[in-house]
């Protein structure tokens, strides 16, 4: 009896942690600020998304989308404001993280092994990217397109609720970015969290925009106001 | 919570195979050891007393080489961005990085020295002590190497400045590491255990903060 109380507490217990986890998904973004090497790249970016939603940074280039996503990663120092995050990263950019040398899949599976992630999660990532043809060919025979998909799969392989993309569409073919979307579109739909940086709209539902080039309040603060705390 | 060490060293002995990182400091170690006596002549007497110090230097010219390969390239493919991602602190990459290098360096350069020494002649007391001294100043060469290379990533020269790094800070390696190969060796091997332990604790530190400078 006793025991039998004991299971049922637990299984609520599990049950209800389990809801509270997928639900914490989020990223807080408040009056966020960036500076490197002296020279302001953003200021007040306020944003809330939770799991589910996706996200499209926008701006023109070398307006600090890119900059936004690193400190998103926990790459960049904050310097004023404050970033809440729940959940964990898989970060996508311009760099190929896969080990040149390594056969495309062994290059994912070492990521996979690292994240713990399931294989048919990466055979599935794969899949969706159209790669299986391409599993055993070494990652630096790789066309720039086969490289982008490839980064791409090692995202989509991950556990990680909240993926942060890049410039994600640079590089691909119609098909690719459409197999992209739908990607995307299963992850929210298991109460992922998507941020796209990104110049081009993309073709996908977006709950949250946000404009790095309007900043309301870009002059409100000057440059030297932050010099200060930057030291 | 302490993040898997073992996927990260697994993966530097495998660059350094592939890369030829493993081979290199081992080839240039075993060719000084065969150029040395044509250098100074076959004299037994000379190569016996000479030879432990000049594979000293050897062993430390050895680890200038894979220096450069160490950290730059993982920081241009964004592999330290993913760790730092997931959660890894810079000391504990340094550290990986650390055991990582030093598997792949020092006992191919243990087993390596084996056949210098017989090469230069020296007696098996001696060979024993070289062995000896070797497994323990290696971590600390290790060490500074992937500190340095840590400082020195990216700029321009890398490899030169790199060299005028390392070079002085391991002297105290080379001073008590030749030391236990002199005809009275006094504590050289305990000093040479001292030195290198105290190079290798601070090492992952300060090629964390490096590491931590470079992200910037």
């Amino acid at each position: 009896m006793v025991t039998d109380l004991g299971k049922i507490e637990k299984t609520c217990l599990l049950g209800f942690m389990g809801q509270g986890q997928s639900y914490k998904t989020s990223i807080m973004m408040n009056n966020l600020a960036c500076m490197r090497s002296n020279r302001l790249i953003y200021q007040n970016i306020s944003q809330k998304i939770v799991g589910g939603e996706i996200l499209w940074v926008k701006g023109r280039n070398g307006s600090g989308k890119s900059t936004l996503i690193r400190q998103m990663s926990n790459l960049l120092p904050t310097l004023s404001g404050s970033l809440e995050i729940s959940g964990d990263i898989a970060l996508t950019d311009e760099k190929l993280v896969l080990d040149s040398n390594l056969p495309l899949e062994k290059a994912l599976r070492y990521w996979a092994d690292m994240d713990h992630s399931s294989l048919t999660k990466l055979d599935d990532a794969m899949q969706m990217f159209d790669l299986i043809l391409l599993s055993n060919i070494p990652v630096r025979y790789l066309s720039t397109g086969q490289r982008k998909r490839a980064n791409l799969a090692r995202v989509f392989a991950s556990e990680a609720k909240i993926y942060l993309l890049d410039e994600p569409y640079n590089g691909l073919d119609q098909d690719n970015i459409a197999a992209l979307d739908r990607a995307m579109e299963k992850h929210v739909k298991q109460s992922g969290l998507i941020v796209i940086a990104s110049h081009i709209k993309p073709q996908i539902t977006i709950d949250h925009i946000l404009d790095i080039d309007q900043r309301p309040a870009k002059s409100t603060m000057q440059q030297s106001d932050l010099v200060g705390i930057g030291r | 919570m302490s993040k898997k060490l073992y996927p990260l060293i697994e993966r530097e002995v495998r660059i350094a195979w592939n890369g030829g990182n493993l081979w290199m400091p081992i080839i240039f170690f075993i060719s000084i050891a065969i150029l040395y006596p044509f250098a100074v002549g076959p004299d037994a007497k000379i190569l016996a007393i000479t030879g432990g110090g000049v594979l000293w230097i050897a062993a430390l010219l050895a680890a200038l080489l894979p220096m450069e390969r160490l950290i730059l390239p993982d920081r241009e493919n964004g592999f330290l961005d993913q760790l730092t991602v997931r959660g890894y602190s810079d000391e504990w990459i340094a550290l990986a990085k650390i055991i990582g290098h030093w598997c792949a360096f020092g006992p191919p350069l243990v087993i390596a020295s084996i056949f210098a020494a017989i090469l230069i002649g020296q007696g098996d007391d001696k060979i024993g002590l070289i062995i000896m001294g070797l497994l323990i100043g290696t971590p600390a060469l290790a060490g500074l190497g992937v500190t340095i290379s840590a400082l020195t990533a990216g700029l321009n020269g890398a490899a030169a400045i790199g060299g005028l790094l390392l070079l002085p800070l391991a002297i105290p390696i080379l001073i008590f590491g030749a030391a236990t190969t002199s005809p009275d060796p006094g504590s050289a091997l305990q000093l040479l255990a001292a030195a290198s332990l105290a190079m290798t604790v601070i090492s992952p530190f300060a090629a964390g903060a490096a590491l931590r400078a470079l992200r910037e």
